[in-house]
């Protein structure tokens, strides 16, 4: 039998998956990775990616991370991945928006165009469309 | 006869508020359920990271965040006041409410000023009435609050509390007991207190990319998120819990005010029955 690690992926909405995985492929902040069970500990940002986690039987799942973070233990991986997109500059016009909003409810004003928010959006559909375009090009493989 | 009419329309106005209520007491039965499993949903991803913060803390004891326990003299502090958007759901928020207001004296008895960041519109109103310092708020989170909505509001604390604006933050919120009990309770997010300092074992340590301390401050904001969306998601469940009982005591009342109002109804309607069998029997002698 192959030596296997267990993969835990949660997000701070639920958790996503669990599982045994004799690989384990994710997009850290300085490339991609491949994590073998038993690798040394290690720890990691994670890029907006897919993170690809191989099963015994060598088939491969895919799950789809706008970031977040990747803990290595030796018989242990977990992905901590966010739900969200998050840049600082984003971060930053969340944090603008919510005193923003604050300010208007005090005053009793409504925004008018909601630019940071659609800013967000284009943000997130872009690492998506290049997560199913690597995708893509992995199955025409 | 004059009171029959109307009473039967009063009868038949409480029928239809009762039903409402039962069928509010029902969804938010079954609200209830699925809030408490997010609930629980959301614990693994906190332990994790709470994990990972403390071995990340005792690996690189040389540099501390200021997030993590420092002792820095109370100035001023911040709230931040998870309450629900809808009304409708008995004492819950305004038990929160007066809790605050205790806590908020208190402090500022002792010459600490308050700021505050709402989430949920019931908080906005009461700080629109009681004035203090707004510093933001997130308000119609639904029922399944997403934690990109509350990233701002937690960033414009966090922020404040690296300027030395805030010299600490407090999470206000209710706390799930179970269906009948929600308690208010206020809890200190920043600086992360009850931190183990146990010596670890023996030595080992991450590799990290890029380095130790970018890796902790990612984790930490993350980390500080993740409660506050906890706060939300139990003030939630705690929401639909209060709500699913007021909503059954308010239908039970209507099923009481139903009872009494068919009696008098009986009452009336047979009073009227004999006046008239004795004007006739009158009317007959008379004749």
């Amino acid at each position: 039998m192959a030596m296997t690690v267990r993969v835990d992926i949660v997000s701070a909405e639920g958790a996503i998956h669990s599982g045994p995985a004799t690989m384990v492929y994710a997009t850290a902040e300085m490339g991609e990775v491949g994590i073998a069970p038993r690798h040394t500990a290690f720890i990691s940002r994670l890029k907006p990616g897919d993170v690809r986690v191989e099963n015994e039987q060598g088939e491969q799942e895919h799950f789809y991370v706008s970031g977040g973070m990747l803990e290595v233990q030796p018989n242990v991986v977990t992905v901590l991945a966010d739900t969200a997109i998050r840049a600082r500059d984003l971060d930053e016009a969340a944090a603008l928006e919510a005193k923003r909003r604050a300010e208007d409810a005090l005053a009793g004003q409504t925004a008018k165009f909601e630019y940071a928010k659609a800013q967000v959006e284009l943000a997130e559909a872009v690492a998506q469309l290049r997560a199913i375009e690597k995708l893509r090009k992995m199955k025409g493989r | 006869m004059a009171g029959a009419k109307e009473i039967r329309t009063k009868i038949a106005s409480i029928k239809s508020t009762q039903k409402i209520t039962k069928a509010m007491q029902m969804v938010a039965a079954s609200k209830m359920r699925k809030a408490q499993e997010r609930m629980s949903a959301s614990r693994p991803y906190a332990e994790k990271m709470l994990q990972v913060i403390s071995h990340l803390a005792k690996a690189t004891p040389e540099y501390r965040h200021s997030f993590m326990a420092t002792e820095r003299e109370l100035k001023r502090v911040g709230y931040i006041v998870v309450s629900s958007d809808r009304g409708l759901c008995g004492g819950l928020n305004s038990n929160l409410l007066r809790r605050l207001v205790i806590d908020v004296k208190e402090r500022q008895a002792a010459g600490i000023e308050p700021v505050f960041c709402a989430i949920g519109s019931k908080a906005l109103g009461f700080f629109k009435r009681f004035g203090g310092q707004l510093l933001g708020q997130a308000t119609h989170l639904g029922d399944k609050p997403h934690i990109e909505d509350l990233i701002g509001t937690v960033k414009v604390m966090l922020d404040a509390y690296e300027a030395k604006e805030i010299d600490a933050i407090f999470i206000v919120g209710n706390e799930f007991v179970n269906t009948m009990t929600q308690r208010p309770l206020i809890r200190q997010l920043v600086p992360i207190a009850g931190e183990a300092r146990d010596p670890m074992p023996y030595h080992w340590d991450y590799i990290y990319e890029p380095d130790a301390r970018t890796v902790l401050d990612a984790l930490l904001t993350r980390y500080l998120e993740s409660l506050v969306y906890q706060a939300v998601v139990e003030n939630s469940a705690c929401e639909q819990a209060a709500r699913m009982v007021a909503m059954k005591s308010a239908s039970d009342n209507a099923g009481n005010l139903i009872g009494e109002l068919q009696l008098v109804y009986n009452k009336a309607r047979q009073a009227a029955i004999t006046q008239e069998i004795s004007e006739i029997v009158s009317g007959a002698a008379a004749v």
